[in-house]
Order: C-alpha cells, then structure tokens, then sequence
C-alpha cells in the first residue's frame, strides 16, 4: 500500500481546527496528493473539545473510518491536554504537535508516560503578531508541514500564497501577515530539535 | 476534460445540480443535507443558474411543491435527511404513484430515538418501499456521478420514476476529497433537457393528474409501476454505459471488488465498502481469498445479477447498516437472501447490523466479519445468523 | 396520439391505462353515468316553469341542460336526485319523489 499519512486535530468547537483540516488538505491538493479532510460531528458548540482528521496520500484511500492511530497529533488549544488522550494510538516515530509558549519537555509530565516526539509552536503569540488577533490555525498548519515534511516547504508557501490571493481578492493587506504566520511557524517549531 | 479539485459531498451533489441547472429547486434543511441547499442558494444569488428556488414551511411541503413542478413540466429537484425523509413519506409515494421524476438528494442520517443525528440509511432504508430509484454511494466522487446520471434514468419514458440519490451523512457529505468534476458543457449535453409529453401548462392539451383509483383500476396501476421499475434496470445500464462513453468511470448495479475467485465474501453498502476494501486488501495478502459487493442500486434491487455474483462464494457476510427491527436481520440482508433462494448453488449467510447512528465502521471491524466467515465456510456452520456489530456488549462477542 | 379516457374501463389491462393513470382530456366525467345512483328523482313541470334559471347553477352535477337561453329536461343520465333543483325553485315547477 503506498505511504500515506494520517493525522489528528485536537481543538475547541469555534477555534478553526476543522478549518485548520481543510487547510492542509487544500494545500496538499494543490502539491497533487490524494486528500481526506474531515471532522468528527458532533452537537458540540464553541468551546467544547472536537477532533478532525486527515489523511494525505499517493493514491486514492478508500478508508472512511475515523483515526485511531495517527502519525501525527495537533493540538490547538494546550488546555485540551488535561482532559483529552492527545497521544492515543500515536504511532512511534510520529509526533505530538502542541500550540503552546512552553518547551516540549515542560509538557511532557501532563502525557500520561509518552515517550514521542513533542513539538511547540507559539501559534497564539504568531497570529497575534502578524494578524492582529488569536487566529492560531495558520500557524499550526504551518507546523504540521514543517514536522512531517509531507510538503516540499517552498512550494507549500507559494500555494498558499496563491489561494490567499484568491480567497483574500478583496483585502490583500491580510495576504502578507499570513505568509508571515505560515514562514515563521514552519521555523519556530523546529527550534527545540 | 475532467476537472481535478477538491469536494465534500454535499458540495459535490450541489455542484452537479447548478450544472444541470433544474427548473425548481423547493428546499427546506435538515442537518446534514443542509449544505445542498446552502451551495445552492450561492448559486442562485450569483446567477449561475435560473433555477426557481422555493424556501418551503417542511419536506412534505418541498416534496409536494416537486411534484407540483414536475406534473407542471419542470425539471425539480431537492435535498433531505433523517426525519425530514420519512415526513415526506406520504407524498414519496405520491410522486413515484403519479410517476413523475423528482431528483431526491439524501444525506443518509439516523432516525430517532435516541435522537441521532450522525449517519445510517434508517431514513432511506424506511423509504425503500416507496417507489423511489435508490442509488447509494461510496464517496464524494461516486455520489456525483450518480447524480449527473440520476434524471436520465428517472425522466426515461420507459421508466419515468422519482430517484433517490443517497449518501453517507458525515462521512461523505462533509468529507473533503479529490474528485473529477465535468465540464458545465459536458454534464448539460449527457443530461439533456427534460422534454415530457404532457404536462400541466402544455396549452394545446389540458391534463388531470393524481385520480382516484378505484379497486378495478388500482392494481392496473400498481402492476404499471412495479413494471416502471423493473424497466429501470435496463435504463440505469444503459445510462451508465453512456455515462462512461462520455466520461470514462465505469458504473453498475453494484461493484464486485477482487470478487473473481473469491470464497468468502461481504456484501456492503456505500462509505463502509471503501474501509472494507483495505480489509480485503490485507486479506488477500495473506492468501485468503476475500472479496466484497457494494451494491450501488438498491431499489430496483439487482437480484439476479447479485445471485451470481455470490454464487461461487462459500459463505457471506451482508452487512446491513440499519436494523429493521424483524428480528430476523436487516432489509439488504432479506433482499440478498430473497435472491438467492433459488439457486441451484448458494453460500452460507449471515447478517451483520453495525454503524448504527455513526458509529464508526473500521478496517479491523471488517477483518473481524471475515474471520468470522472463514469459520463458517470451514465448519458449514454459521452461528447465530443475525448479530450486530460495534456494540458494546457484556457477553462475548459472537465468532 | 394519447389515450381518450373513453377507451379506459374496468376492462382495460395495466398496458391499457395511462402513465400514472394521468387524463388527456377535460369533462371526463361525462362519460361516468350516475344516474343509477338516484333513490329520489326531480321532475319538472314546464307549465309552471318562469324560465328563472335558477336551477340550473344550483345544480351540481350540471344535469340541467340549456338551449338558447331556456333550460330543457333533466339529463337523467347523470342527475343523482339529490333535490336541490327541488328546494330551490320559487315556483313550484319541479317535484321529487321516491324512485318507483
């Protein structure tokens, strides 16, 4: 079966991790991956805890079913590591990805005996920067990139730039910041490797 | 040239309608179709169709206001789901009755209780006795296709029956996916326009529909449809072959996955089959000859051509993802059943109810079914015939 | 060429009926004869007979002919006695009585 890789969203209803989801499968897309986006439904409002998934391939998957062992975890809200299992089913070798001003070994404790990979990524404090307000699903698509290389980094920031051109047309100004969101990201969450 | 992007299925099927460009579109929503007519309004607002698009008080009403367009000669179509199914159930019989061919988009969800609103076919699988076509999907790519195929077979004189297009709520409708998209000029020349002989606002012949039917005619009448939907099976053929003379995807009445020398088998409906396949796929890895059927048209039910297609096998699994409360196994299950029950050659069966209410249907699931199978066709004993599956249960599980 | 309802009847087969059982035709319902429905019968008397007209829209099944202006004798074919035209006359001209 050809490689493919699965990851898992962890956020809060209204925080854009499902937004985040279908980011990084548009972007895929465009680098011509076979792409799955979808969230696990739910009644859920803002705030409560909601899960996402993707899966990016060489070929079509046919699989529908939820993950259960991803490569690759991403958590968009930190206060999310109190009360859900982040690292269920996270497959040796992949990596936790935490949106977060702390050093991944601070976080370690909180993760119930997780040896893995764990990255941080100020995502907050970036989207604050460049943005203007909390928007941390740039960043965070950034990182995911940036850890699984599942992207050839220069051409993921040129597809974003053009989809941001096109979904910005009417106010390019926010185009920039964006970029900016997505360049830093990609190198602050490899900083502590 | 097919178009390569990115769908859910609810966008998918929206997208296949601002091509076809109906004449009526009567919408009410309901979680998780909604975004059919949502796109949709888009589309409307930005002109890219002529569509009269209808905001009605309920799905009665939307059906109603459907069969009221196409007996006026229009082209009508509408989306729904769940509870909003089964409230158009009355006027369901109506249209197929009166024979006029709605297009039926539907984001398969539970039906109540507990309240659900995550995906099984409770809501189509009730409505399988209406006299709708049915035509199921297993992802985004497939409920396009259907759909773009779906008022040919439907408006065909010789059938002339309302059509069902059905997907996996959430799972497909809401899944983002690569899809082929055709171009606007492509789906409107395979489409077609809807040309009926008669119909209400036709000046030069005034015309009554919806009669009462006295005993003396009723049967006559009741004999016609069943023949209308008999006749269907050749037109969904027909359809698909000159679907894929067109576009290059083939279709059927169901898709036979690594069935040739198969000896245990599933027979599956729509998202299910595609985790299924991975099932298969490890499967046959190991040496087991396992295979599957994801029947893609359900209503006219494709007995004979799926008594062969089991024929070989030595037992089968049908998986049913609603439960019928029979006590005897779910409605694919007794269909599947019905059609083999004549042949001279037939495999053990079982049935399997799960998913139930979106509970999630895995790859290791399936592995588990097959398990189960080889068991059987090595023992020619098969249990307990009907059980369900992904429960969470305080006896051991049946194998 | 549509079928005319005049050759659909509770002998035709279910090839024999429309689509739907769908009509092509308005006034279908002349070629129903309800006349045989009647317990009671109208009878009309023209001597005492203004020509007011009365009757006739009051009529429901249209069984109460006109011709240039006057109206002629019930179309007995598809009057079901139901007396209306009886309670309805001012004048006297029209009795209904138990079918003998």
């Amino acid at each position: 079966m050809a490689k493919m890789t699965e990851i898992r969203w962890h956020g809060r209803g209204g925080q854009g991790a499902k937004t985040a989801s279908l980011l990084l499968a548009d972007a895929a897309f465009m680098a011509g991956k076979y792409v799955q986006s979808f969230p696990e439904y739910g009644p859920e409002r803002s705030g409560a805890p909601i899960t996402a998934y993707n899966r990016i391939s060489d070929e079509r998957c046919t699989i529908h079913s939820n993950i259960y062992d991803p490569d690759y975890s991403v958590v968009v809200d930190e206060t999310l590591l109190a009360s859900v299992d982040v690292t269920a089913g996270l497959k040796e070798g992949g990596a936790l990805i935490v949106n977060s001003e702390k050093h991944p070994e601070e976080l370690r404790p909180l993760l119930k005996g997780y040896t893995g990979r764990i990255y941080t990524v100020d995502a907050g404090a970036i989207s604050r920067k460049y943005l203007g307000r909390y928007f941390p699903n740039t960043p965070m698509l950034a990182a995911v990139v940036a850890v699984s290389g599942i992207l050839d980094a220069e051409s993921f920031l040129s597809d974003m730039e053009e989809s941001y051109r096109h979904k910005f047309a009417t106010k390019p100004q926010v185009v920039e910041g964006n970029l900016k969101c997505l360049a830093e990201a990609m190198q602050e969450v490899k900083k502590h490797e | 040239m097919s178009i390569k992007d990115r769908l859910s299925g609810n966008e998918a099927v929206a997208t296949a309608m601002r091509q076809i460009n109906p004449d009526v579109f009567a919408m009410f929503p309901i979680t998780p179709s909604t975004e059919i007519p949502q796109y949709f309004a888009q589309y409307v607002a930005d002109g890219r169709v002529d569509t009269e698009f209808i905001c009605v008080e309920s799905e009665h009403s939307s059906m109603s206001a459907c069969i009221g367009a196409e007996a006026a000669g229009c082209r009508a179509v509408t989306a729904t789901s769940s509870a909003g199914l089964s409230y158009m159930n009355e006027v369901l019989f109506c249209a197929a009755s009166l024979r006029l061919p709605v297009v039926l988009a539907v984001s398969c969800r539970a039906l109540t209780g507990p309240i659900n609103i995550n995906h099984d076919y409770s809501d189509s699988m009730a409505e399988r006795d209406s006299g709708f076509i049915q035509i199921y999907a297993e992802n985004n790519q497939e409920v396009y296709d259907n759909y773009l195929q779906a008022h040919r077979i439907g408006e065909h004189e010789g059938v002339r029956l309302p059509v069902m297009i059905c997907q996996d709520g959430f799972i497909t409708s809401h899944a983002l996916e690569n899809i082929e998209l055709e171009e606007d000029e492509a789906v409107k020349a395979f489409v077609g326009e809807y040309c009926p002989e008669n119909y209400l606002l036709k000046q030069e012949n005034p015309l009554a529909v919806g009669p009462y039917g006295t005993s003396p005619y009723y049967m006559e009448a009741r004999v016609a449809q069943a023949e209308a939907m008999k006749k269907a099976k050749e037109v969904i053929l027909e359809v698909a072959a000159d679907f894929e003379k067109n576009f290059g995807r083939h279709y059927g009445f169901f898709e036979e996955y690594r069935m040739e020398d198969a000896e245990i088998a599933l027979v599956i409906m729509g998202s299910s089959a595609g985790t299924a396949k991975a099932a298969v796929d490890e499967l046959r890895e190991q040496g087991v000859k396992a295979g599957l059927v994801k029947v893609r048209v359900f209503r006219p039910f494709p007995a004979e051509e799926l008594a062969k297609a089991l024929s070989g096998c030595s037992s089968v699994a049908v998986m049913d993802k609603s439960e019928g409360f029979s006590a005897h196994g779910g409605p694919l299950f007794a269909d599947t059943a019905a059609s083999l029950i004549n042949a001279p050659r037939r495999p053990l069966m079982i049935n399997i109810v799960y998913g139930l209410g979106g509970r999630d249907f895995t790859v290791s699931q399936a592995k588990r079914v097959f398990a189960r199978l080889e068991n059987i066709a090595r023992t020619k004993e098969t249990g307990p015939v009907y059980t369900h599956l992904g429960q969470r249960d305080d006896r051991e599980e049946v194998q | 060429m549509n079928k005319k309802a005049c050759d659909i009847n509770e002998q035709s087969t279910w090839q024999e009926l429309t689509v739907g059982c769908e009509i092509y035709e308005g006034g279908t319902s002349v070629l129903r004869k309800t006349g045989e429905w009647r317990s009671k019968i109208p009878s009309w008397d023209p001597a005492k007979c203004k020509q007011c007209l009365l009757c006739t829209p009051f009529c429901p099944d249209s069984s109460i002919p006109v011709t240039d202006g006057k109206r002629g004798d019930f179309d007995f074919e598809h009057c079901k006695g139901c007396g209306i035209c009886f309670k309805i006359c001012p004048f006297k001209a029209i009795d209904w009585k138990e079918v003998q």
